[in-house]
């Protein structure tokens, strides 16, 4: 009776266009690159590139579980440039008692990781516990960080003290065996990420509740906790990726962060994981993290395209990117 | 009457990938006849009648309207040819009024404005032929399950159809609802539309076929004039085997109370209900719809807010604020509604069957491999048919959902399973292997309750019968009083009319 259903568990059908337009249009990119500039391979370049990817990119993983779980979070840019902003007046506060040295450092990166955590949690209580759209909630925080951070800044911008700036660069411009350490710290977040979603139950219950909420909820599924945990764990990465971010600059403005909420959620959808919940992987957003670098990359290394073009190509490949979707739901 | 048939099906096969679904069906339909097309589940009742429609396009066959080999580009050139079809599924638009879902595609119009006054008028009347009391400027979002038939139906009466299928039009009606829209079925047979339906219960399609086809594993195994065969002739050719035999012996005199709930009070929909159940005992719950029993049970479970004076489990006074806490205490609620709150019907087998258990498979990270053990497992007990063991589960036929949403909730091991309408849509083939299911799991010392409205399984599987009227128990039943006129008397309340539909 059940001869029809004994098919091999392990059968595997050839990977569908969602799976491989992603990946191709990666190595479409890095092809063209290649040969246009010599450079484009280079070590320096590759680094220069994964680096500047890191801050979205670790973003744009958290990004990937909110979403899968049917939320949004477009506060994350603002978030991001109010963290740094906090941390910056706290370090500098801090200076005279602690003076330039580890300590101020480890102090810096707990209040960016708290507050990354915190702004998240409120987010999160706010859509779960009180049942808000995500949409208009994080539009509401994004206008208050984004205004926040002016005016803490006092309309102009916050720099970290000189000294402590110098000694703080190391944690963006060095590394491991050459490997810088937003390169690391990205890789890891992408490895744990990974294993999460994929693995793990926590990636199965966001999947299932961006899904179907009820369904998940009859299935003895938090869902509020669940989807709590998503913008929670949301915050503490936009605080991750703050702490990577300070060092390059060592300042903040009302300009920091801007768009990155919009460039996070393109990496994402660009990804494959699906705008409307259900489904998502993060080794996708990992590409569309680096699909959106390289082209603009390529756009500043040659001289083909003006680089005042960048977000119309972005824009091209998002479009492209939704509509592969589509066609792959249609066959599937 | 019956002279050329107006719509036929010649030969037609239909695959999904690699699977073939449909081996050469033939099929006709004649004006001013009813033919009930009949099956197991996932034999391709609803498969053939999408091809009719126009709604799937055949893998190979013909398709003649009139006599006429005609294929339906699409679903519009269907409705042209006078096919409307309703869907197994609501086709509603949810966030739409009633009118303008009867309407919706060809509003009527005034020039260059919507008319509607006509539109109201013709609402109205289409919706007093199938006697549905529901305001055209409600939205269908807020209907009952049956509402929404009904007004499925008057969507259709709307379309002046010259053929009418309907995929399972009764499964969530009550008898008076199923009465009403046959009614409705007999008049328009005599206005010489043809009309193609299907339905599990076998009842109904000995009293309003002509004409019956039966369909097992995507071949024609029966044709021929309703009158020359009854019930079990119908039952047996679905299936292959006799199925006489549908309820399994009750259980002897039942053992200790394992749960006693007093003074459940669900707020809007239940208050007061309290009732015992005892080891190895099936307790049916019935009454009419409305009546509060789900919600009651959900309450029960942790799944709405609900306050109880008191809830023991083999003796053990208890606390339920939250689905898990009933777990824990072995107690399980399997939800009437596959689709909305049962099954995730874009994921996997192996994703829904092990979502509600997830703890047992593994720590932190899920033992996939233990996942695809648990999915053998409970494709050989519970005889799930599948083309594929990856497709989505949206695509398996409804029964093959309801086996699977029953083996998703044992995996939990629950030593008190609570089913709503655990036979929805089922075939008589699969209710047999349900019941024996429950008898059995009563009879290894544990404990169900399920919900039903239909009749006759009540009658004969439930030990005792609970019977809730208006949010209130009204009434237990058990053995020799568990009688249809009984139930009727307690569910309706003596002297009570039926306007209590309201849900
Ligand atoms: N879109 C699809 N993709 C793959 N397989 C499908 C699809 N639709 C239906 N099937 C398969 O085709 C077979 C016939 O399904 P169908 O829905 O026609 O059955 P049915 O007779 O209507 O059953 P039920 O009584 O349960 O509604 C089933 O095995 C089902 O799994
Ligand atoms: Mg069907």
């Amino acid at each position: 009776m059940t001869s029809e259903t004994t098919n091999s568990p392990m059968r595997r059908a050839l990977p569908s266009m969602s799976v491989l337009g992603p990946v191709l249009a990666l190595i479409v990119l890095v092809v063209i690159g290649a040969s246009l500039n010599a450079n484009f391979l280079g070590t320096a370049n590759i680094t220069n590139v994964l680096a500047r990817s890191a801050f979205i990119g670790i973003i744009a993983v958290g990004m990937t579980f909110v979403i899968t779980a049917g939320g949004l979070d477009l506060s994350v840019g603002s978030m991001a440039a109010f963290i740094a902003g906090l941390m910056i007046l706290v370090m500098n506060a801090a200076l005279p008692s602690l003076g330039v040295g580890v300590p101020i450092i480890l102090l810096g990166m707990a209040v960016a990781l708290l507050a990354g955590l915190v702004a998240g949690l409120l987010n999160g209580f706010l859509i779960t516990t009180l049942g808000i759209e995500a949409f208009i909630v994080t539009l509401g925080s994004m206008g208050i960080y984004r205004s926040l951070v002016t005016w803490l800044a006092d309309g102009g911008t916050l720099s970290l003290d000189f000294e402590l700036r110098t000694f703080y660069r190391p944690v963006y411009f060095d590394g491991i065996l050459g490997i810088s350490w937003p390169i690391i710290v990205f890789a890891i977040v992408v490895i744990v990420g990974e294993l999460l979603m994929s693995r793990a139950k926590f990636g199965r219950h966001c999947a299932a509740i961006g899904s179907n909420e009820s369904v998940a909820h009859y299935s003895n599924v938090d869902v509020n906790r669940t989807r709590l945990l998503t913008y929670a764990m949301l915050g503490l990465l936009v605080g991750v990726a703050t702490i990577m971010y300070v060092p390059r600059l060592g300042s903040a403005s009302a300009s920091t962060g801007l768009l990155w909420e919009l460039e996070a959620i393109a990496a994402v959808i660009i990804g494959g994981t699906v705008l409307k919940g259900g489904f998502g992987r993060v080794w996708g957003t990992v590409i569309g993290v680096l699909i959106l670098s390289l082209i603009d990359n390529i756009l500043n290394l040659t001289d083909l395209v003006s680089p005042y073009l960048n977000g119309a190509i972005q824009g091209v490949i998002i479009i492209l990117a939704v509509i592969l979707q589509r066609e792959a739901k249609a066959k599937g | 009457m019956t002279d050329a048939p107006v719509l036929s099906l010649r030969d037609v096969r239909k695959s999904f990938g690699p699977v073939e679904v449909l081996h050469g069906v033939d099929l006709d339909l004649r004006a001013g006849e009813v033919l009930a097309l009949i099956g197991e589940n996932g034999a391709g009742k609803s498969t053939t009648m999408k091809i009719l429609a126009g709604y799937q396009p055949a893998t190979s066959g013909r398709i003649l309207l009139d006599g006429e080999e005609v294929s339906f580009g699409s679903l519009h050139e269907g409705e042209e040819a006078g096919i409307v079809m309703i869907h197994q599924e609501f086709n509603l638009a949810e966030q739409l009024t009633v009118e303008q879902n009867i309407f919706l595609g060809r509003e009527l119009h005034n020039g260059w404005f919507l008319d509607k006054a006509r539109m109201r008028r013709l609402a109205r009347e289409y919706l007093d032929r199938v006697n549905c009391t529901v305001h055209p400027d409600t939205r269908v979002s807020q209907l009952s399950n049956s509402d929404k038939q009904m007004v499925e139906i008057a969507k259709a009466l709307s379309r002046d159809a010259r053929v009418l299928i309907m995929d399972e039009p009764t499964a969530v009606l009550t008898g008076s609802e199923t009465e009403t829209l046959f009614e409705q079925v007999r008049a328009m047979k005599a206005d010489g539309t043809a009309i193609l339906f299907t339905s599990h219960k076998l009842g109904e399609v000995a009293a309003i076929a002509d004409h019956v086809t039966v369909l097992r594993d995507g071949a024609v195994v029966h044709d021929g004039r309703a009158a020359d065969i009854d019930e079990d002739g119908m039952a047996t050719a679905m299936v292959g085997r006799d199925v006489s035999d549908l309820y399994p012996d009750k259980a002897g005199a039942p053992d200790d109370v394992v749960l006693r709930v007093t003074g459940l009070d669900v707020p809007g929909h239940a208050e007061g209900v309290g009732f015992e159940l005892r080891r190895g005992e099936i307790l049916g719950i019935a009454g009419l719809i409305g009546s509060g029993r789900t919600e009651a049970m959900e309450g029960l479970c942790g799944l709405r807010p609900a306050r109880a004076e008191r809830i023991e489990i083999d003796g053990a006074k208890i606390d339920i604020r939250r689905p898990s806490d009933a777990l824990e205490h072995g107690l399980c609620y399997m939800t009437e509604d596959r689709k909305l709150r049962g099954l995730l019907l874009d994921k996997s087998m192996r994703v829904n069957l092990t979502l509600q258990s997830l703890d047992q498979f593994g720590g932190l990270m899920i033992d996939r491999a233990a996942e695809e053990r648990a999915l053998d497992r409970a494709i050989e007990e519970f005889d799930i048919r599948a083309g594929r063991r990856e497709m989505r589960v949206g695509n398996l036929s409804g029964g093959n959902q309801q086996k699977l949403l029953l083996a998703k909730v044992m995996m939990s091991d629950p030593s008190i399973l609570i089913a709503d309408e655990p036979t929805r849509g089922i075939d008589i083939g699969t209710k047999q292997q349900i019941y024996a299911f429950l008898r059995t799991l009563a009879a290894s010392g544990r404990a169900v309750v399920m919900i039903s409205s239909e009749m006759q399984e009540v009658i004969g599987l439930a030990d005792r019968v609970l019977v809730m009227r208006l949010g209130r128990v009204s009434g237990t039943l058990s053995g020799d009083e568990i009688t249809e006129d009984a139930i009727v008397r307690l569910a309706m309340g003596v002297g009570a009319g039926d306007s209590e539909r309201a849900a």
